[in-house]
C-alpha cells in the first residue's frame, strides 16, 4: 500500500487583483510531498513560487491576493478549508516557513530567547522555564555557538548567517512536519549559504522533517532535492527526479535555464562559449492570457503554443513537462516527491 | 549609552544658555522704558536714575545679563513691574496649573492618538481607517482657540456636563474630583491638535511596522493578530512615536496659551497674556524663560527614551 503523501496540492490557483485586471500568479499547480521528502522548487522571481509556498500556508489572504481554485491536503485535510483559528495552530507548528531576508525576519526588538519562548509556549502547554530549556534544545540544534548566551542576544548582535540559523531554530522548535524553506539562503554569503544548506539536510535526515525546498538556484536543488519542480509564470513546467531533470531536460525552458548555468570545464573556457541567455523576460500572466506561456520566448514555439493550453506530458519515473512540442509519448503524468 | 547622554545633556546647557540670552535680550528690544513703566510720566528724571542705578540697568549688557543669569540661578526673578510682587511667587504657582493642564492633554494625546493610530493602521484602507484619519485630518487644521470655543459652546454651554472655565468650583472649591471636572474641557481643546498629529504618525508607522518581514515571520509562526499588532508591532513604532509626542508637547504648550485664556485657567499661558498685554517684561521674560526650559527637558527626555527604547542605540551608543 502506498503511504499518503504529506502535502498534496491539487489544481492551487492564487490570483491577485491589480489595477490592470487579475493577475494568475498561481494557475494550476499540483505537487505532492512524501512525509521526509524534499521537493525543490525553482524558477525566476515572479514565477510564483513564494507565492505557491504562502498560499499554502494561507499567508495572502489580504485585500487583493484570493486563492481562486484547487486543494492544500496537509495530512488529508484540506487547508483551504481550514477556519483561521486552525490555522494559526497549524502555522509554526506543522508547517513552518522560513523567509529569504535572514537579516529583518527576526523582530529587532525581543531577546532571541525571548522570540523563541514566546513561540514555544504559544504552541505547547508548557510553563516559561520548560520553554526556556526547549528554546536552549532548539538552538542547539541549529548549532549556533554558544547557545545560552545567544538566548539573551539581541537579533543585531548576531551575523546573518547566526539570524538565519536562530530562524530555522524558531521554525523548527514545534518540531513541524514540513517547513517551507523560502530562499533561505539567498541573502547570505556563499559560504554561509552552504552551511545553512547543510544544517537544513541534517534536521531532513535527523528529524524526519519534509522540506519544500524554494529557490532560484538550481546548485542548491542538485544539492539538496530528491525532486525537483521548474515553475515558470504561474506553472509548473517540468517535473521530477532531480538527475533526471537537470541531466536531461525536456521542456525548452528548463533547457535554457540549463544552459545559462555557468560550468567550469576541465581546459578552460573557450571565447565562443559565452553565457546561454533566453531572450525576453518572464511575463506577468493576466486571466484572459491563452497558450503556453512560455511561447513568446520559446525557440521551438509553433503557432498553436500560443492559442492551446499545452498538454502535460508524462515521461518514465514520475518525470513530466507542460508542452506541446513533446507531444508523441504517454499522456498524462503526475508531479511527485 | 553613557557617551550619549553626556553630550546630549551638552548640548542642553549650550541651549539653555542660548535662550537665556534671547530672553535677556527681548526686554533690552522692547520700546519703552522699563523704569518708566515703574515710576510712571510724572516721576523727575534725578528719580529715575536713581532707581536706574538700584536695578543695575545703567552697567554694560554682558555684566546685566551675567547678573540676570546669577539671579535665574538663585531663583531670584526680578519684581513685577505692574504687581509689585516678586515674579517668582507670581510665577510658580501658575506653573504648577499649566503643569497639570498639559498632563491631562497630554494623557488624553496618548490614550486616543496612539490606539486610533495603531488601530487604522492595522486595517488599512478599512472604513474605520478612513474615517479616523478623516478626522485627524480635521483635527490637525483647526486652530486651538477655536476648538476651545466649540468644545465650550457644545460641552459646556449646551450640554452642561462641564463647567465653562475656571479650576475649581468658587462656590464650593476643594478636592481634586473638582481640579478633574474642570480640566476635562481645557485638557480637550489643548489636545486636539497633537492627538490628531500623533494617530496620523501612529498610523503611518503601523502600516509600514505590519509590512516587516519580521512581522510575516511571526504571522508564519501562528502568532495570533492580536499579539502581532499590540505586543510586537506596537513596541517597534515606539521609538518615533515616543519622538512625535516629544514634538506635540511643545506644541501643546504653544496652544495652551490660548486655551488658557478662553477657559480662565489660572496658568502661565493666562498669566503671559495679561503680562504682555500689560508690557509686564520681567514676568514675560521668565515666563518664556520657564516654556522653554520645559521644552528644552521635554526634548531631553524624549531624546534619551528614545534611544533606550532601541536595543539596537541603548548598546552602541
Amino acid at each position: 500500500m502506498m503511504q499518503e503523501p504529506l502535502l498534496a496540492v491539487e489544481g492551487l490557483r492564487t490570483h491577485f487583483s491589480t489595477e490592470h485586471g487579475i493577475v494568475k500568479a498561481v494557475d494550476g499547480v499540483d505537487f505532492t510531498i512524501e512525509r521526509g521528502g524534499i521537493l525543490g522548487m525553482v524558477g525566476e522571481s515572479g514565477s510564483g513560487k513564494s507565492v505557491t509556498g504562502l498560499s499554502i500556508l494561507r499567508l495572502l489572504e489580504s485585500r487583493n491576493a484570493t486563492i481562486a481554485g484547487g486543494r492544500v491536503l496537509f495530512d488529508g485535510e484540506d487547508l483551504l478549508t481550514k477556519s483561521a483559528k486552525e490555522m494559526r495552530e497549524i502555522r509554526g507548528r506543522r508547517i513552518s516557513m522560513v523567509f529569504q531576508n535572514a537579516m529583518t525576519a527576526l523582530d529587532p526588538f525581543f531577546r532571541v530567547g525571548d522570540q523563541l519562548v514566546e513561540l514555544i509556549r504559544l504552541h505547547q502547554r508548557v510553563d516559561r522555564r520548560t520553554a526556556r530549556a526547549k528554546a536552549l534544545e532548539a538552538l542547539e540544534l541549529v548549532r549556533i555557538p554558544e547557545p545560552g548566551r545567544r538566548l539573551s542576544s539581541y537579533p543585531h548582535q548576531l551575523s546573518g548567517g547566526q539570524r538565519q540559523r536562530v530562524i530555522i531554530a524558531l521554525a523548527l522548535a514545534c518540531g513541524p512536519d514540513l517547513l517551507i524553506a523560502d530562499e533561505p539562503t539567498t541573502a547570505l554569503d556563499a559560504t554561509v549559504q552552504k552551511q545553512i544548506i547543510d544544517l537544513l539536510l541534517e534536521v531532513n535526515r535527523e528529524l524526519g522533517t519534509a522540506i519544500l525546498m524554494i529557490t532560484h538556484d538550481f546548485g542548491v536543488v542538485a544539492h539538496t532535492c530528491r525532486t525537483v519542480a521548474v515553475m515558470y509564470a504561474g506553472r509548473i513546467v517540468e517535473a521530477g527526479d532531480v538527475r533526471r531533470v537537470l541531466e536531461t531536460p525536456e521542456h525548452p525552458y528548463t533547457l535554457g535555464l540549463m544552459r545559462a548555468v555557468p560550468r567550469v570545464k576541465s581546459g578552460g573556457r573557450r571565447r565562443s562559449d559565452r553565457l546561454h541567455q533566453i531572450s525576453g523576460s518572464p511575463p506577468v500572466r493576466m486571466a484572459d492570457a491563452e497558450g503556453c506561456a512560455f511561447a513568446p520566448r520559446c525557440p521551438e514555439a509553433v503557432q498553436r503554443c500560443s492559442t492551446a493550453e499545452p498538454p502535460r506530458i508524462g515521461f518514465d519515473a514520475g518525470h513530466s513537462v507542460l508542452c506541446h512540442q513533446r507531444l508523441p509519448i504517454t499522456e498524462a503524468g503526475r508531479v511527485s516527491a | 549609552m553613557i557617551g550619549f547622554l553626556l553630550r546630549r545633556l551638552g548640548w542642553t546647557v549650550l541651549i539653555l544658555i542660548g535662550v537665556s540670552v534671547l530672553v535677556f535680550l527681548l526686554m533690552q528690544l522692547v520700546p519703552g522704558d522699563p523704569v518708566r513703566t515703574m515710576l510712571g510720566m510724572a516721576a523727575t528724571g534725578e528719580r529715575v536714575e536713581e532707581v536706574r542705578h538700584q536695578l543695575g540697568l545703567d552697567r554694560s549688557l554682558p555684566i546685566q545679563y551675567l547678573d540676570y543669569v546669577a539671579g535665574v540661578l538663585h531663583g531670584e526673578l526680578g519684581q513685577s513691574l505692574v504687581l509689585s510682587q516678586p515674579v517668582s511667587s507670581i510665577l510658580f504657582p501658575k506653573l504648577l496649573n499649566t503643569v497639570i493642564l498639559s498632563a491631562g492633554s497630554l494623557l488624553i494625546c496618548l490614550l486616543v492618538g496612539i490606539p486610533l493610530g495603531v488601530l487604522a493602521g492595522a486595517r488599512q484602507y478599512s472604513l474605520f481607517d478612513r474615517g479616523s484619519m478623516f478626522l485627524s485630518l480635521a483635527g490637525a487644521s483647526v486652530p486651538v482657540y477655536w476648538a476651545a470655543l466649540v468644545i465650550v459652546s457644545i460641552f459646556a454651554l449646551q450640554l452642561g456636563w462641564f463647567p465653562t472655565s475656571g479650576m475649581y468650583d468658587t462656590r464650593n472649591p476643594g478636592g481634586l474630583a473638582d481640579v478633574l471636572h474642570h480640566l476635562v474641557l481645557p485638557a480637550a481643546a489643548a489636545a486636539v491638535v497633537p492627538t490628531a498629529v500623533i494617530a496620523r504618525m501612529a498610523r503611518g508607522t503601523m502600516v509600514e511596522a505590519l509590512q516587516g518581514d519580521h512581522v510575516r515571520m511571526l504571522r508564519a509562526s501562528g502568532v495570533p493578530e492580536r499579539s502581532v499588532i499590540w505586543r510586537h508591532a506596537l513596541r517597534g513604532i515606539m521609538p518615533p512615536v515616543v519622538n512625535i509626542v516629544g514634538l506635540q508637547v511643545g506644541y501643546l504648550l504653544g496652544g495652551i496659551i490660548f486655551v488658557e485664556v478662553v477657559f480662565n485657567w489660572p496658568g502661565l499661558g493666562g498669566q503671559l497674556y495679561t503680562s504682555i498685554t500689560a508690557g509686564d517684561m520681567p514676568l514675560i521674560q521668565s515666563g518664556v524663560l520657564f516654556i522653554a526650559l520645559v521644552f528644552v527637558l521635554v526634548n531631553l527626555i524624549t531624546d534619551v527614551s528614545v534611544a533606550l527604547l532601541d536595543p539596537r542605540t541603548r548598546k552602541a551608543a
